[in-house]
């Protein structure tokens, strides 16, 4: 009962939060700010994208890159991160790698990948992977340094066979930092996508905005940016707090 | 039949930087379907012991064999439950079944069994120390194991939630024979559970006393007979407890 409560006042304060920063925005524009378009405008702008323009199958587009450049650097990362935790030899010999993939700028990356591989969706795709595979190699190693051998050795004591100790007592020790590695790789990765198309490529969301801006065109680039962000709400309320909720449930 | 026949000349482990002996010169055996009670000061190698009979501790000198079947299964239940958080009560007991069943079958009857049978899908932390001790025995039977280690399974519950696990224990017992080792600190315990107690000395440890109980069960670990015998012993080895430094003998309890 106090549950449902309780989550009904969190989405009325959600409602309220979306409320308020509509009526915010739509002040400042009428505060006579010609650099700001009200919500009316970009609403339009939107309607038309979608009807006349190619928002649709930039959106996709981009989203496809989001997904795989994510996949892959999710499964390296953690595969990296995994082995460095478990072994120290191993943790000492890349260490100073993982430093440096940490550290090298995002866009030394891009213009790497862009020269060495060439101007192809390959090289994109791989120029966003390899700004987050670090990060996330380094959330995960300390998701293996931290995983708890006594339960580890109820499965020994059980000879559960390889796969099922995997599964049932390996990996769920590490739920919660792949979780926390995905929700800062996701946030991540949809920034560097963008700068990546707007780089090399000649479609999706970057390069629209990239249009957009020669031609000096605000509404219709926040018009790009609202469908953008409702995207990644959606991706946020539909997959990755049901996937933490399922994983990570037996917490509450 | 010998169920474990078991000759550990040293065990070593390194501790804070320290080489430290364990175990030195430690020689029993045990027949199948004996309740074997260990007894014996803090840092006698107890738990070392077990670790090494259950596997999990190769890294020693000297030998441990296991009688009968060479696949035997051995039940572990350690000194905390050591649940899988993320599972179930009842899918923490199914770990031990392999393949696990899909029809619900003897982790549910093993637990209802124990009387938690109406908190099967809770998760551990939703559960009590005393059910989270529970789920954990259940989980070390479950499969028939021939050979169940119990590292001091009971301490720190409450005295009725322990002794009702003690009971519990030695009816499951009963029933399939196995061989047991049971690890404990507690005398009158040690008395009101087993059919023979092997007393350690300090560690390193090697056996001071090897003690057959034939008391009838059950035995009530505040009864007369558990007493009598544990007066009977302290006033013999008043040092019994803390590990003696010489050879006792059990024709003088007797």
């Amino acid at each position: 009962m106090s549950l449902s409560r309780e989550s009904l006042n969190d989405a009325g304060l959600r409602l309220l939060s979306a409320v308020l920063l509509l009526a915010v925005w739509q002040a400042v524009a009428m505060s006579g700010a010609a650099l700001l378009p009200g919500p009316a405008p970009v609403v339009q702008a939107l309607i038309r994208d979608i009807a006349e323009g190619s928002l649709l199958s930039d959106l996709a587009v981009t989203l496809w890159r989001v997904v795989a450049s994510f996949v892959i650097a999710m499964a390296a990362g953690s595969a990296i991160g995994i082995l460095m935790g478990r072994s120290r030899p191993v943790d000492g010999l890349f260490d100073l790698w993982l430093v440096l993939g940490l550290n090298v700028p995002a866009l030394v990356f891009i213009y790497l990948c862009y020269l060495w591989i060439g101007l192809n969706e390959t090289a994109a795709i791989i120029a966003v992977a390899l700004n987050k595979v670090a990060t996330s190699a380094v959330i995960l190693r300390e998701g293996a340094r931290s995983v708890d051998q006594s339960l580890l050795q109820v499965a020994e004591v059980l000879r559960l066979p390889w796969g099922r100790r995997l599964r049932r007592a390996y990996l769920p020790q590490l739920y919660p930092y792949f979780m926390a590695a995905s929700r800062s790789g996701l946030s991540l990765i949809w920034k560097i996508v963008l700068v990546v198309e707007l780089i090399g490529r000649s479609s999706g969301v970057g390069f629209r905005l990239g249009l957009y801006f020669q031609f000096f065109d605000i509404a219709n680039i926040l018009a790009y940016t609202a469908s953008f962000v409702a995207i990644v709400l959606a991706v946020e309320a539909l997959i990755i707090r049901p996937l933490e909720r399922r994983l990570t449930g037996w917490r509450t | 039949m010998n169920a474990l026949d078991i000759a550990i000349r040293e065990k070593r482990y390194r501790k804070g930087g320290r080489d430290t002996v364990a175990i030195a010169d430690l020689a029993f055996t045990v027949p199948a379907g004996q309740f074997l009670c260990l007894v014996g000061p803090s840092g006698c190698g107890k738990t070392t012991l077990l670790s090494i009979v259950a596997g999990l501790d190769r890294d020693y000198d000297g030998k441990v064999e296991r009688g009968g079947a060479g696949g035997g299964k051995i039940g572990f239940v350690f000194q905390t439950p050591r649940l899988m958080p993320w599972l179930t009560a009842r899918d923490n007991v199914r770990l031990a079944l392999d393949p696990p069943p899909k029809a619900p079958g003897r982790a549910e009857a093993l637990l209802t069994e124990m009387q938690i049978g109406d908190r099967l899908d809770a998760f551990p932390n939703h559960l009590s120390g005393g059910q989270q001790r529970r789920v954990a025995l259940a989980r070390a039977f479950v499969d028939d194991p021939d050979l169940l280690l119990l590292d001091e399974p009971f301490t720190s519950l409450d005295a009725p939630t322990a002794q009702q696990l003690r009971d519990l224990l030695l009816a499951l017992w009963a029933r399939r024979r196995p061989t047991v080792i049971f690890v404990t600190h507690d005398l009158r315990e040690a008395l009101s559970l087993g059919d023979r107690i092997l007393f350690l000395s300090a560690g390193p440890g090697r056996v001071v006393l090897d003690l057959p109980v034939e008391m009838t069960r059950p035995r009530s670990p505040d009864g007369p007979a558990v007493e009598a015998l544990r007066k009977r012993l302290l006033d013999l080895y008043p040092d019994l407890l803390r590990g003696l430094d010489r050879q006792a003998s059990a024709e003088n309890v007797a």
